[in-house]
């Protein structure tokens, strides 16, 4: 299944396109509390960044936390995850943000 | 005669006196941040003594230890601050003391904690004893670096502010003398202090280069170095801060990991002059000199956190990369450096290897290990 996945990513290159699968989507809401986790705490309740829990986060543009995600916030410790993902994923870490209560 | 049954009584005894008595000299604590958890290691018997529950969020959790190595101050990110025995495993005392934590130090004498606040910015300082408060020190920024100089004293820096603070306890516990530095730097995300309590270095991630504060100088004596570093090569994207403790001093150098570089900084400790670098396999987070400071191993940010590096202090060449697995966040030697213990966070378990031969010794179950602390950090300066 993995190694399916891989050749249909390796196939379909950089413009892999499409919502993430229920794999990687696991793999995005670990990355979400552990690597974000790093900065903005486990329970996304802020740390050195700030708190990123769905409250906190209420009334933001899903869109626009995306390009955040994907490009960093210059002048600040945030940096641009855009070579380790997709767009689409990007997005989907936005919606997951913005509508996941935490704890 | 009485003698006798005393005599009997006390063989019966003597067994189970032994088994209940035992140093604390080899034990540790690994942090199970997701679960709020702490696990008791044994490192002579390689293994899993017990768990300690019910800490909070143990997100960046650390900890210090009391001088007689039994009990630990635990530093959540929840502000909480727990005081637990190692050798009953069991919750002594705990207190929630602010909204957001980053670590904490306990002061040379053992009598007050310290704890570094994000929110509200600022340091409290607790009784090592009851963990009452005693201090309160607002700084008006996230605080961060925290360490334990000599004389009653913490020196700790500030993210928002760019300053260091110098608190000194000796005279009145409740009323420190406050020394603050400004214009140390933008942003710095960490510091250390030499074990000797004389030199604190705070990286700094707002600009490029470190700055020094050599306490032994009266007023402290504040030295930015390698104002240029990184400047001549785009950044590249650091998706976890480097941690500065255990920046040891090898063979009369730092071993800096770069920011935004993957890169380990040579430091000449005296002129503070770049001697060197070393390519690396990613965002160095932690450098750790071993022990015997022969070898620096290096472990790194996301997407390169299976790896660890080991580089020669001679040479500075790379010596070996290893790939315990995914999420090596942490490594702890033990005191004379002839094992190395590695949290693997994503594969749930702690490995264990011989620094020479690299070769793994064994491994210990743990849930999702974070830090990885030893006893014999009671006795170090700085930690």
């Amino acid at each position: 299944m993995a190694r399916l996945a891989l050749l249909l990513v390796l196939l379909a290159g950089t413009a892999a396109a499409g919502p993430p699968d229920a794999a990687r989507q696991d793999q995005l809401r670990h990355l979400v509390r552990q690597d974000c986790g790093s900065c903005h705490g486990l329970r996304l309740t802020g740390g050195l960044g700030r708190p990123i829990t769905a409250q906190a986060l209420a009334g933001r543009d899903a869109e626009d936390l995306s390009g955040v995600i994907l490009d960093g916030m210059p002048g600040t410790a945030m940096p641009g995850w855009r070579p380790l993902l997709t767009e689409d994923e990007a997005r989907w870490i936005a919606d997951y943000l913005l509508t996941t209560e935490t704890q | 005669m009485m003698l006798k049954p005393f005599l009997a009584a006390l063989m019966i005894a003597s067994p189970a006196l032994a088994d209940a008595l035992r140093g604390t000299g080899d034990l540790g604590l690994v942090v199970e941040r997701e679960a709020g958890s702490l696990l008791v290691v044994d490192r002579s018997e390689r293994a899993a003594l017990g768990r300690i529950e019910g800490l909070g969020d143990l997100s960046h959790a650390s900890l210090v230890y009391s001088p007689d190595e039994r009990f630990a101050y635990v530093f959540g990110r929840d502000g909480g601050l727990t005081k637990v025995d190692i050798l009953t495993r069991q919750v002594v005392r705990r207190v929630v003391q602010a909204g957001n934590s980053i670590g904490g130090a306990i002061s040379d004498d053992g009598r007050l904690v310290a704890v570094a606040n994000y929110e509200p910015g600022g340091v409290k300082v607790f009784d090592a004893e009851t963990l009452e408060l005693v201090a309160d020190v607002p700084m008006g920024s996230k605080t961060v670096g925290i360490a334990d100089a000599p004389g009653s004293r913490f020196v700790v820096a500030t993210w928002d502010t760019g300053e260091v603070w110098i608190l000194d306890h000796s005279a009145d516990p409740a009323q420190p003398a406050v020394t603050t530095l400004e214009g140390i730097g933008a942003n710095p995300y960490d510091a250390l202090l030499t074990g000797d309590g004389r030199h604190y270095i705070v990286g700094l991630f707002g600009e490029k280069g470190l700055t020094q504060v050599d306490l032994w100088q009266d007023p402290p004596k504040v030295t930015r170095f390698l104002p240029d570093y990184g400047k001549d090569q785009p950044d590249l994207p650091v998706y976890k801060m480097p941690h500065l403790q255990g920046w040891t001093l090898a063979d009369g150098l730092f071993a800096l990991p770069a920011v935004g570089l993957h890169q380990l900084l040579w430091v000449d400790a005296d002129g503070l002059a770049e001697i060197g670098r070393t390519e690396l396999a990613g965002q160095p987070v932690f450098a750790l000199a071993r022990p015997d400071q022969r070898e620096v191993w290096v472990n790194f940010a996301p997407p390169d956190n299976d790896k660890l590096q080991v580089v020669d202090v001679l040479t500075h060449e790379v010596l070996d990369t290893l790939t315990p697995g995914k999420g090596v966040l942490h490594m702890e030697f033990a005191p004379r450096g002839r094992e190395v213990w590695l949290s693997v966070r994503d594969e749930n378990r702690v490995e264990i290897r011989d620094t020479r031969t690299r070769e793994v010794l064994g491994e210990i179950e743990a849930r999702a290990p974070s830090g990885i602390f030893f006893t014999d950090r009671a006795h170090r300066t700085g930690l």
